[in-house]
């Protein structure tokens, strides 16, 4: 299976009642690709996985996991695949050990192999030493490590992660990124989803979602020269009022908050970082200084948002 | 969402073995798997009885001759009597039954042996407070007896022959006719159910409320592999359960045991299974630790203790709730245990009660293994 996709879906659809949570999406992954699925809370990426995963039956679509089919095929897909969900999911009551006992023996791993993946999850999740400690007990990053060492006993070929950095500090972040280049290195193909933008720039290819609907998906890079026009940063203490005002702007394209300070989707940088600090003290609100940036995800996801007449969910 | 049946049973122990983990840690599950019913049991068989013993007797003794202290003397030896008050007034007698600190009041009257010794019909009066019907029931039984007891030793006595008839009753299973041999085994039935279900019904629920579910269906294991490896540690805490309530039942209340141990824990073992196949079924079906506890402490408890034949006689209830007890699986584990007990009865009495408890395992099984899903929203 070198040369088959990893993951295929087309037209994958799911409704909960009247709302749409997954509305119409198609995509491709590529064996030993970082896939990466960004989108705000709300925005269907965790009920995509969960369809990936075989949780959730589609409400229509098609779509192969592993080469198996979604629909008929969700307990051979599990074979071949690890997962790790959004919330902690581990037993808080059992040893580290104990959990990786438990879940070895679901995903059929015995013997030497047992012995081998057990003390690699444990080097892994830097829980060697903790390895009789209650799971409850340990803090989040090292549960983290461990839910992933885990869902991956088995060694499967593609590895689903749902927002797996959610809540932990920026430095567990990045060293939990470095593990997942390290399973892409051994070609694990791994989905991830996130709602961190720098986060995103780590993967191989990235599908923006929004509002149940798959609106771009490519290269980070070419993401963001989807976005030609120049993107001025306004340093303010009053940003959303900022960025109310500059909406209607002259030579302002789009405004939107970015962190602490606004940015600007201007028709031209010169004209805009001259004219737009007058338009703001007319108004009222300060402006400390107007640099030059070059685009980030964020303003693509902005920018690609509006460009389909929506909002951003969230 | 699985449609072929491949079972393994490597799946099955981690299931089981990390569901031991759990309830060895879970203080709360081993009071309900130990501790609940072995106190159920010694409360229960004590509570529950129909025995009446030290009845508070007040006596008017108007004749103070030797015959009517033989009579009150027969009332004493029989042990179901006490006698609290001697009276001097009839008047007394009522407001001794009014404040209820006697059930049960003795007139003899004056001449009486006199009566007696000229071989004239002599009449006692028993005035009872008939507030509790059962009691006062039962009370005046005994006082009948012990009166024709001690009329026939009179008879004896004056040496007329034999007395005409006489009937010679005698009781078989409970010889004593202690109520605790009745209702001690039933107990067993009962609670086992009780106890069984409100184990297991935290099981699933539990998965649910703490989102291990979604790890664990993200895995490939069976839902059969599931339900049967969180079924197993319960139904060896089940079996230890019956053997130590056995055991409560034969030492602290000298339960006899006349059958074969063998078929009673074999039964045990196929009722248990339905019992913990239906608290999972309640607690796949609610996914909520507290309303599992609440449905299955419902849906076993009343119909198990109410309509099992433990302490209401089936054959007078009505139409309706006769027909309802058919499918309280209790009743069939009540004779069950009641037949190995005091009768030593086997297989060729308790065959259908044996079938009853496969079908009720059978369903016990389907049900908890159908209400399982491996579907997260």
């Amino acid at each position: 299976m070198t040369d088959a996709l990893a993951v295929e879906v087309h037209q994958l659809t799911r409704t909960f009642g009247d709302f749409v949570a997954v509305d119409r999406v198609s995509f491709e992954v590529r064996p030993g690709e970082i896939f990466g699925f960004l989108g705000p809370n709300g925005a269907g990426k965790t009920t995509t996985i969960k369809m990936l995963t075989g949780l959730l039956a589609p409400t229509s679509g098609s779509g192969r996991v592993a080469g198996f089919d979604l629909a008929r095929e969700s307990e051979a897909i599990k074979q071949r695949i690890g997962y790790m969900s959004q919330l902690f999911s581990l037993y808080a009551d059992l040893t580290v050990e104990e959990n990786i006992a438990f879940f070895a023996g679901l995903y059929g791993v015995t013997g030497a192999r047992l012995a081998e993946r057990r003390d690699w999850a444990l080097e892994m999740s830097h829980l060697t030493e903790h390895r009789r400690q209650m799971t409850g007990t340990l803090p989040l990053g090292f549960k983290q490590r461990l839910a992933l060492g885990c869902a991956v006993l088995h060694q499967p070929p593609i590895l689903f992660l749902d927002e797996p950095t959610s809540g932990v500090d920026p430095t567990s972040r990045r060293n939990f990124w470095d593990l997942i280049y390290q399973f892409a290195d051994r070609s694990t193909t791994v989905f991830v989803s996130t709602h961190y933008m720098e986060e995103a720039e780590y993967c191989h290819r990235l599908a923006l979602m929004n509002r149940g609907r798959l609106i771009a998906l490519d290269r980070p890079a070419a993401l963001r020269g989807r976005l030609t026009e120049p993107i001025v940063e306004i340093t303010t203490d009053q940003g959303p009022a900022a960025a109310q005002a500059l909406q209607g702007a002259p030579g302002v394209i789009e405004a939107a908050m970015f962190g602490r300070a606004v940015h600007v989707v201007a028709e031209r940088a010169a004209v805009a970082a001259e004219t737009l600090p007058r338009w703001l003290a007319q108004r009222g609100i300060n402006c400390r200084g107007t640099s030059l940036v070059p685009p980030s995800l964020e303003d693509v996801f902005v920018s690609l948002v509006r460009r389909e007449g929506g909002v951003v969910a969230g | 969402m699985t449609r072929s049946l491949d079972l393994s049973a490597r799946r099955l122990l981690a299931m089981a073995r990390k569901e031991t983990l759990q309830l060895k840690r879970d203080y709360r599950s081993l009071i309900t798997a130990f501790v609940y019913p072995a106190l159920m049991i010694v409360f229960f068989g004590y509570v529950i009885t129909f025995d009446i013993r030290d009845i508070n007797l007040a006596v008017y003794d108007q004749d103070g001759s030797q015959r009517s202290r033989e009579l009150i003397q027969a009332f004493q030896a029989a042990g179901y009597f006490r006698v609290t008050q001697r009276l001097d007034r009839y008047q007394d007698i009522q407001p001794l039954l009014d404040r209820g600190a006697v059930r049960l009041a003795l007139v003899i009257p004056p001449g009486f042996q006199r009566d007696l010794s000229a071989g004239r019909p002599a009449a006692v009066q028993a005035l009872v407070d008939g507030a509790d019907a059962n009691t006062a029931a039962i009370a005046l039984n005994y006082a009948g007896g012990i009166v024709t007891a001690y009329s026939a030793r009179v008879l004896l006595r004056a040496s007329q022959g034999s007395v005409p008839v006489v009937a010679q009753a005698r009781v078989w299973y409970n010889e004593t006719l202690k109520s605790s041999n009745m209702v001690v085994p039933g107990l067993i039935a009962v609670i086992m159910m009780v106890i069984a279900a409100m184990l297991t019904a935290l099981t699933v629920a539990r998965e649910w409320d703490r989102g291990t579910m979604e790890q664990l269906a993200a895995t490939p294991v069976h839902r059969v592999e599931v339900i049967l490896g969180k079924l197993l540690p319960y139904l060896v805490i089940g079996l230890i359960d019956v053997i130590a309530a056995v055991a409560i039942g034969l030492l602290l209340f000298q339960v006899p045991f006349r059958g074969n141990p063998v078929l009673l824990v074999g039964l045990a073992a196929l009722f248990l299974v339905g019992s913990l196949g239906m608290g999972i079924f309640i607690s796949a079906a609610t996914k909520t630790q507290l309303l599992a506890t609440q449905v299955s402490l419902l849906a076993t408890y009343i119909p198990s203790l109410l309509l099992s034949g433990l302490i209401f006689d089936l054959a007078s209830m009505p139409f309706a709730l006769r027909v309802i007890s058919l499918v309280v699986p209790a009743r069939y584990f009540v004779v069950v245990v009641r037949g190995i007990f005091l009768k030593g009865v086997g297989p060729e009495v308790l065959w259908i009660q044996g079938l009853a408890m496969i079908a009720f395992a059978a369903i016990g099984l389907t049900l908890a293994v159908r209400a399982f899903r491996k579907e997260i929203a």
